[in-house]
């Protein structure tokens, strides 16, 4: 099998077998592209994890671009890429549209009744531990409070405040290792 | 048309700026029910639900249910395509030089401010939706007393969820969300 073919076909199995992303897709990365392809080292794996984190985008696309990319070049990262997010695609389209036949069905109206409050708490959740994972300081909680209240009440485009916080973090922390 | 391109602009746009993964494109997912009327607020919610109860990264299940909303099928992929489209041009680019960006002060200092920015942004934007799922405004309107302000049985599921979601953090976020379902049907939510 050609090699873009083989990427495409690895990270379609991955996309159709994970639920949830990021972390619960390094698993069957871990096996698939470390143990059966010898794509990456488990280090390898790891680092485009990290990187994956602190670039733009959703982990597991910079992850499987990662490992396109040095496989197959550009071509390859493309592969990789559209393989993963192919059953999403079917699979979302076909589940939405079945959806939106049903949906003034009683059954169903309750059903989603009660999966919104399951999604309320699993998000405050999450909030929750990125909270106490990005509030180090005084400082980045009054950040933490500013970002909420600008997307919250003042709808302020999402868009700015991740750029203003990626600036204001190098001013103040090299404004701090100049004043230690 | 002009949908499909407004589509491509916006999940562009998401997929270059939304850092720290799938939750980290709610913010960008709530300007876009406030912009423009391809689906609601209390729709998110649904299309959490149905991303995280499916295969596939979140992120990238929700792109893929908003564009559908948006403009039907095509629209799916489209947005899902413009959400990617920038992370393959990032990772083309950052690969070259991949220890020296890991390494690197400039990113190092700015994820000082983005890590906490990311809890920020994402309740930023659930809070009217969790609120909306949780209290009625209408009915309180309607009849002034405050005791129909809450919704007592859905607040109680949200506490006792919370509780157990802190609890067992080992259980996949499925068995929640398909529990919830079957107790929503039963109590008639």
């Amino acid at each position: 099998m050609p090699i873009t073919l083989d990427l495409a076909w690895t990270f379609f199995k991955m996309g159709l077998f994970t639920f949830g992303g990021g972390y619960a897709m390094l698993p069957l990365l871990q096996r698939e592209v470390v143990d059966n392809k010898g794509w990456a080292t488990e280090e390898q794996l790891l680092d485009y994890y990290a990187i994956g984190q602190s670039t733009p985008g959703i982990i597991a696309v910079n992850t499987a671009s990662f490992v396109g990319y040095f496989q197959a070049g550009i071509i390859g990262a493309i592969a990789a890429t559209l393989g993963l997010v192919l059953p999403s695609i079917i699979i979302i389209l076909l589940v939405a549209s079945i959806l939106r036949q049903y949906m003034d069905l009683a059954v169903l109206q309750h059903a989603f009744a009660g999966v919104r409050v399951a999604v309320s708490a699993l998000v405050t959740a999450s909030v929750y531990r990125l909270g106490k994972a990005g509030i180090v300081d005084s400082f980045s909680l009054v950040w933490t409070i500013i970002t909420f209240v600008c997307i919250a009440f003042l709808n302020i485009s999402p868009l700015w405040i991740v750029l203003a916080s990626f600036v204001l973090g190098n001013i103040i922390q090299s404004v701090r290792t100049k004043a230690s | 048309m002009i949908t499909y391109l407004l589509l491509m602009f916006e999940f562009a746009k998401t997929g270059l700026f939304a850092v720290g993964g799938g939750l980290a494109t709610l913010p960008f997912l709530r300007e876009m029910a406030m912009n423009y009327p391809w689906f609601t607020m209390s729709d998110l919610l649904d299309m959490i639900a149905i991303s995280e109860s499916t295969p596939g990264p979140i992120g990238v299940n929700m792109a893929t249910f908003a564009g559908f909303n948006a403009a039907g099928a095509l629209g799916g992929i489209i947005a899902t395509l413009s959400l990617v489209f920038p992370s393959i041009i990032v990772v083309v680019i950052i690969a070259s030089f991949m220890d020296r960006f890991h390494k690197s002060l400039i990113i190092q200092r700015g994820f000082y401010l983005l890590r906490a920015a990311t809890a920020g942004l994402i309740a930023g934007a659930i809070f009217e939706v969790v609120l909306l799922s949780l209290f009625d405004v209408s009915a309180y309107t309607a009849t002034k007393e405050l005791v129909t302000l809450v919704r007592w049985p859905a607040l109680l599921m949200f506490i006792v969820l919370g509780y157990l979601i802190r609890r067992f953090p080992k259980v996949h976020p499925i068995a929640f969300i398909v529990g919830s379902a079957a107790l929503g049907i039963l109590l008639k939510l």
